[in-house]
């Protein structure tokens, strides 16, 4: 079949670090990403092929950890938990042999492993050891991999099919249109991080949640912390008009542009301004940018002994921690999604909730545009630059069959 | 000899009329024969020996014993001057102010008083720079008691220096700087460009603490104050006189020298914009045309450097001292001599160009919240009688409207334009939602007291001094600003001048009368 494929080739990956600076077209074209013909994939439940399906791919959308890939900016850290040569692609949602439609939870975790549980009813991304997902396993038929999209056994969502185990999928009614399905999986992330933010509320009279950020995976905190996290007081800090309307319409309580977030946080707090931090802060701040000011500005504006949590993926970053050391912020890392405690002290699968939030938001809305896998350039270079273009979830479309 | 003020009914050979936009201006062109244009008198002549002038007030003052007999060795002189909101733009050194203190610390050396502050009456206004109590007060003055801590600014949040002299009737509590209450004699030097200055406000407001001016600085009195330049039909005025009542009463003796200015405002080669636009000749035509490519040309920041180093030419037109009250009343017979300008009912349409400069940005920048302030607070309230525009018309103003902010200066302005103004523009309801959050804010109390930044509160203020305007006004048109921007404001943007005629005919109809306010200069439209 053909496919979009990512391989090792760390001139390509140089060659696209520097041609991002000028040009995300470029990246896309001189980057390691390329549509070609692969060999189809042999199951990677191995000699036990039980529990494995081959997944139609419908829609696959593009994600910030991706564009990064593709633009050679990723860490270096994931080299040992990946294989290469793999197709990318883990927000998706395809169809199997039986006609059934399914969101994919990307996780290549224990079950797909062929490996006990760390708890009765553990999703893919439970657990407190993660060796299971950098080692090769089911008799070497499965390559480490965190993710489908980032494993070269299982195939992934930018491609005609891939495989994925039972444990990843989850069924979608009829009424839940592909368009709103594809955006489960980053809005799982999103309602990840903001469940994070609660146990930094607990006890605490209006606390106050800020989110840096409104693209996707943004909005999809604020609308976690919307459902969820309802006596938050939702303070966003959004860079573009379109960005800004959608973070209202999704529920949040003060939008400003991202570069007065700090002062419009110090209006719901109050305190002072010492050399560029806020004396008090939000309770939480969620970062769903990423970047190496993103981080810094996250830790400026949360209040002493408050949570930072990292949402989108930051990379290389350079920060002067005496403030982090000073204040006793907490900062923590929200990675993907599992099982949940929610406010009453039940538990939930995050893709659940997901599925639930994505309904009640219609969360087709945040999807702006749809290309064929043959556009590859044009997709990746328009999701690299969604934001100046009005855009915000972009994502393949391989319904028709051509690629 | 200076002409007096007239209004010009716009006919087809009338050419285009000046407006100012914030940095730059325009020409735009009227409806004939439904149009007119007021125009300002032309500035009087100053008094030929400023210094005689005001040495002769000290020593023949209005219902008070003369100066002299009043400064006693071993006494407590406190001299209050009005500070950098006044004069605009900023006027020639010497500044009349320092012409004043000069004066009266010669005679209080005369008299051998050694114990006296120099106090800016700053109200909740920012404190001045260095550099700015140096131009207006002179290098000598400053030099001679800035660094013996006895030139310093009014802190209306000092809580330990504000003293309660009494209360009105009203229930209104004067709370005054301490030195000033404390003072056997308070000389206040006062700069009177327009009619709502000087009288008992200058001491009732610019020593007070947020407590004493939150009971006239508020939206039911300014929504009830017809006009800020009317003092007898002005409830903030009422106020502040029932105050100065108290003050007399149980407060300090006060000795008040009020001084009045011309309106020779602009130097070359900004000459031009003080002239009626059928008179510029061929060398006008061309400065302006120069000057307007030039501006346009160049960089926000460098034109707004420019406009903002104008020093005017003003001169003083007369000075006179002693009893507020009597001193006053003599002053408005001076400022309304220079202003005033009769005019025949009111209009649909009141169209009004907004300078780069108001009372609350010397030195600053113009931001959205006060070319509110500045078109429905002070152009607007130009009047005395009527309001120039009828009840339910149309307000059209021409500015940029940029959403752009002084960070030291307004830092708590810019925090009400995204959370107060994306809440409400009604004064009442920002007033009871809003208000004592920002006037209690500690970090802009901090700022206020220890930097150059306005009050928390000062935000609020300049929105209510135009809420008479808002009120009254159908609609309010901006005319080349930021679409957004204004919009945030509660009023209508439009891209010129003929867009704003259009929009303004849903609300007065397809054949409203027009009228102009010329600015510059300074005029108060005696509308009968």
């Amino acid at each position: 079949m053909r496919a979009l494929q990512v391989r090792r080739n760390v001139a390509k990956l140089g060659m696209a670090r520097i041609a991002s600076a000028v040009s995300p077209t470029m990246a896309a074209k001189m980057g390691p990403l390329d549509l070609r013909a692969i060999a189809d994939p042999s199951c990677p439940g191995g000699t036990n092929t039980t529990g494995w399906h081959q997944v139609k791919t419908r829609l696959a959308g593009i994600c910030g950890s991706d564009i990064s890939l593709v633009e050679g900016h990723a860490s270096t850290y994931f080299e040992d938990w990946v294989s290469f040569p793999f197709v990318p692609g883990h927000e998706v949602v395809g169809e199997l042999e039986s006609g059934r439609r399914v969101i994919l939870e990307p996780v290549l975790g224990h079950a797909a492993r062929g490996l006990p549980l760390p708890f009765e009813g553990a999703s893919p991304a439970d657990g407190d050891d993660y060796a299971h997902l950098a080692v090769d396993s089911n008799g070497g038929a499965l390559e480490a991999g965190i993710q489908t999209g980032f494993c070269c056994s299982t195939g992934g969502g930018w491609a005609p099919w891939f495989w994925a185990h039972d444990s990843q999928l989850h069924d979608i009614d009829d009424s839940m249109p592909d368009e709103r399905a594809v955006l489960v999986e980053p809005l799982a992330g999103g309602i990840h991080a903001a469940l994070l933010s609660r146990p930094s509320l607990a006890g605490i009279e209006n606390p106050v949640v800020a989110v840096l950020g409104a693209g996707t995976m943004g909005l999809a905190a604020i609308a976690g912390l919307k459902r969820y996290v309802p006596e938050a007081r939702i303070v966003v800090g959004a860079r573009y008009p379109h960005q800004q309307a959608f973070a209202k319409a999704l529920g949040a309580d003060v939008v400003v542009p991202d570069s007065h977030l700090q002062s419009a946080v110090r209006r719901q707090v109050g305190g002072m301004i010492v050399g560029g931090q806020l004396t008090s802060g939000a309770h939480v701040t969620i970062d769903a940018v990423g970047s190496n000011s993103s981080v810094v500005d996250a830790l400026a504006m949360t209040k002493p002994r408050g949570r930072v949590v990292l949402l989108g993926m930051p990379a290389d970053v350079t920060l002067d921690l005496t403030g982090l050391w000073h204040r006793e912020t907490e900062l923590k890392g929200a990675y993907t999604y599992g099982t949940e405690t929610l406010a009453d002290g039940s538990t939930a699968k995050t893709f659940d909730l997901a599925v639930d939030t994505a309904n009640h938001f219609e969360a087709e809305r945040l999807l702006s545009a749809t290309y064929p896998l043959a556009d590859h350039v044009d997709a990746i270079a328009h999701a690299a630059t969604a934001g100046r273009r009005g855009a915000v979830k972009i994502a393949f479309d391989l319904r028709t069959g051509d690629s | 000899m200076p002409r007096p003020g007239f209004v010009l009914d716009v006919d087809r050979s009338t050419p285009p009329m000046l407006f100012w936009r914030g940095e730059n201006f325009s020409l735009e062109r009227l409806p004939a024969d439904r149009s007119r244009v007021i125009y300002p008198p032309e500035p009087l002549a100053g008094v030929e020996d400023p210094e005689g002038a005001i040495r002769n007030a000290l020593l023949n003052p209005m219902d008070s014993d003369p100066l002299p007999t009043l400064l006693k060795p071993g006494m407590k002189l406190t001299i209050c001057f009005d500070d950098a909101s006044l004069s605009l733009p900023k006027m020639r050194q010497p500044d009349t102010r320092q012409r004043i203190i000069e004066a009266v610390l010669e005679l209080a050396a005369e008299a051998g008083v050694d114990d006296v502050h120099l106090i800016a009456a700053l109200g909740l206004h920012r404190r001045m720079h260095d550099y700015e109590l140096k131009h207006v007060l002179g290098d000598r003055i400053f030099d001679a008691f800035h660094p013996r801590g006895t030139l310093y600014q009014h802190d209306a949040e000092d809580y330990d220096n504000l003293t309660v002299i009494g209360e009105t009737e009203e229930g209104e509590v004067l709370e005054i700087n301490k030195r000033v209450a404390e003072s056997d004699l308070v000389v206040y030097a006062n700069v009177n460009q327009v009619a709502m200055d000087g009288g008992w406000k200058s001491i009732t407001t610019g020593v007070a603490s947020y407590r004493c001016l939150s009971f006239h600085h508020n939206p039911k009195t300014l929504q009830n104050t017809r006009s800020l330049m009317d003092r007898h039909h002005s409830a903030l005025h009422q106020s502040l006189w029932r105050m100065g009542e108290v003050l007399r009463k149980s407060g300090p003796q006060i000795f008040t020298v009020e001084t009045t200015l011309n309106t020779n405002t602009f130097p070359k080669p900004f000459d031009f914009l003080a002239k009626r636009e059928w008179e510029w000749n061929a060398k006008d035509r061309a400065t302006y045309l120069a000057t307007q490519k030039s501006l346009s040309a160049m960089p926000l920041k460098a034109r707004r450097k420019i406009m903002h180093s104008i020093e005017s030419p003003y001169e003083m037109t007369s000075v006179q001292a002693g009893f507020t009250p009597t001193v006053h009343e003599e002053t408005l017979k001076h400022v309304y001599a220079q202003h005033l300008v009769e005019v025949e009912g009111q209009t649909d349409i009141l169209t009004m160009g907004i300078p780069y400069i108001c009372p609350y940005n010397p030195e600053g920048v113009m931001n959205p919240i006060l070319v509110m302030c500045m078109g429905l607070g002070y152009l607007f309230n130009m009047y005395r009688g009527k309001p120039l525009v009828r009840e339910g018309g149309v307000i059209i103003m021409t500015h940029p409207t940029y959403r752009d902010f002084n960070p030291v200066h307004h830092p708590s302005y810019i925090d009400f334009f995204e959370e107060v103004l994306t809440d409400t523009t009604d004064p009442a309801v920002m007033s009871e939602k809003w208000e004592k959050k920002y006037a209690e804010d500690e970090w802009y109390r901090h700022l206020y007291r220890t930097g150059n930044a306005y009050h928390g509160v000062h935000p609020f203020y300049a929105w209510y001094w135009g809420a008479h305007g808002q009120q009254h006004a159908g609609k309010v048109i901006i005319v080349g600003g930021d679409a957004p921007t204004v919009r945030r404001l509660g009023f209508t943007p439009a891209s010129t001048m003929n867009d704003a005629f259009e929009i303004a005919s849903d609300v007065v109809g397809r054949a409203p009368t027009v009228t102009h306010l010329h600015v510059p200069s300074v005029l108060v439209a005696d509308v009968k």
